[in-house]
Parts: C-alpha cells; structure tokens; sequence
C-alpha cells in the first residue's frame, strides 16, 4: 500500500477521491456523534460536564496519534529520502498541533468544575503540554531554516526524538500519583470501565475525529505536492 | 431526546465545544484553501510555461 502511494502521481489520484470521502464519512460521523453525545445520560457524579468527554477524549487520542504519523513520515523521509513522506510529515503538523491544543483546553474546561483547577502541573497535563510544545518545535525548525531539505532533515530528528513522549503521557498516570483519571476506555477491570451508554457516542465521535483527520491530512499533503511542483515550475521559469 | 441544558455547567461546556468546532474549522478551511492556492499556482506557472 505505502509503496504504491508513495509514487506521487498514484497519490494524488488516490487522494482525489479519498479525501472527499473521508471527509463526508467525517460530517456522518460527527454529526451522529454530537447527536449520541446529548443524547446521552447525564453522569451521576460529573453532571452535564461528562459531555465534554465526548470531544476531550478523541482530541487526546487524536494528538498522540497524529504524532504516530508524523513519526513515522519522519523516519520515512529521513531514511529513505522520501518526497512524500517528507510531504506528509510538514503536512501533518499543523494538524496534530491543533488537536493537542484541543486536548489541553477542553481538558482544562472540564478541569475546572471538577477538579477545582483550569491547569495542575500534573504528570499526564505537564506531557501532553510537552507534546504541544514539540509540535510548535517542529513547525517553528521547519520555517526557521531556509534550505528547505536541511529543515526536513533536522525537523524529522526533532519529531523523532519527541516519539519518547508518547509512553511517557500513555503511562503517565499509572507511573506518578496523577489527578486526572487512568484509562477507563480499555479498562482491564469490568467494573472501572465505561458504561455502555456512553460507549456509542464516544466510539463514534473517535471514528470522526479520525475520518476528519484523514480527509485534512490527504488535502494538506496534496497542497504540500502541488508547492512542490510550483517550486520547481518557478525555478524553470526562471532559467529559460 | 436531546438534552441542551447543561445547567450550572453551561459556562464549561458550550466553550468546549465552540473552541472544538472552531478548531475544526479552521483546520478543514485552511487546508481547502492552501490546497486551492498551490493547485492555482501550479496551472498558472504550467500555462506561462507553454
């Protein structure tokens, strides 16, 4: 599949169909998912404030996820000098940092009433703070040096070391004494899990949040391969 | 049936959500209009070249 996506041609005529669709997938998705999330019973000690689950939750998954991607389009481009993949990673940031910037202010929104506090330098806060941070690190690299392959080079570095970060949030409230809760979605334990009513719109609103991603994703990287392609007609331009 | 009252809660979450859909409208808008730019760019230079 990589191998036959990763010949630019093929992608873009891959990506043609594929981004529309995952982008109407997408509005199904989180249209139903907004639709399950009010729908869904009030939790009897978070109130009405359990909804913000529904949006804080896949902002998270989605924040660690797409740093997933942008790991392995780094190692991608920087091993095997890969066009696309370096495409792909430039193209994935702004993404992945607006999802982690989600995550934290939802989070925080959800903090206050039920925790007291909009923000504790808390261990699974303090990382995915990090992780923010890394992915305006690897924007900032990226624009800070002109010569664009060396900015590829050195930002695929940066979102490679930043991979380390991930363990770090995922078990971060299993390693140190946290406030914010463990995992409930996959609980091991029946009785510590989530309850089946809000399973659905939690599963769906995931589905579309990712479905969106992956529309956003395939039209950012078309744009970063049509940028390439004027970079090149420009310098033809200007030669002849 | 749909439940729209957050109550005492409201003040946390309609933010929540307006800051999730204006997030995600930022990002679908902007990248649509990047997309549209470079692919304007490319048959620009692609016609001058001919």
């Amino acid at each position: 599949m990589f191998a036959f996506l990763a010949n630019p041609d093929r992608f873009m005529a891959f990506s043609r169909w594929a981004a529309p669709m995952f982008g109407i997938l997408a509005a199904i998705l989180l249209t139903a998912g907004l639709w399950f999330t009010f729908a869904a019973p009030e939790d009897y000690q978070q109130g009405d404030t359990v909804r913000i689950m529904f949006i804080h939750v896949p902002a998270a998954w989605m924040a660690m996820f797409t740093y997933v991607c942008l790991g392995v389009a780094s190692f991608l481009a920087l091993v095997f000098r890969h066009a696309l993949a370096d495409a792909a990673a430039r193209a994935c940031a702004p993404l992945g940092a607006a999802f982690t910037a989600l995550a934290l202010v939802t989070g925080s929104l959800w903090g206050q009433p039920m925790w007291g506090a909009w923000w504790v330098w808390d261990a699974r806060l303090t990382s995915v703070l990090v992780l923010f941070l890394f992915w305006l690190g690897y924007m900032a690299l990226r624009a800070a040096i002109d010569d664009e392959a060396k900015a590829g080079r050195a930002a695929a570095i940066l979102a490679l070391v930043g991979l380390v970060n991930l363990p770090v949030i995922h078990w971060s409230v299993v390693w140190w004494n946290s406030l914010h809760q463990g995992s409930s979605v996959f609980a091991a334990r029946r009785d510590s899990g989530m309850h089946p009513a809000y399973a659905l719109p939690m599963a769906t609103m995931v589905l579309g949040y990712m479905s969106a991603f992956g529309a956003m994703w395939l039209v950012r990287i078309r744009a970063e391969v049509w940028r390439k392609r004027a970079a090149v007609l420009a310098l033809r331009a200007a030669g002849s | 049936m749909l439940d729209l009252d957050p109550g005492k809660y409201a003040a946390f979450v309609w933010p929540a959500f307006a800051v999730t859909v204006a997030a995600f409208a930022w990002m679908a808008i902007d990248s649509l209009l990047r997309a549209r730019r470079w692919k304007r760019e490319v048959e620009r230079l692609t016609r001058e070249g001919e």
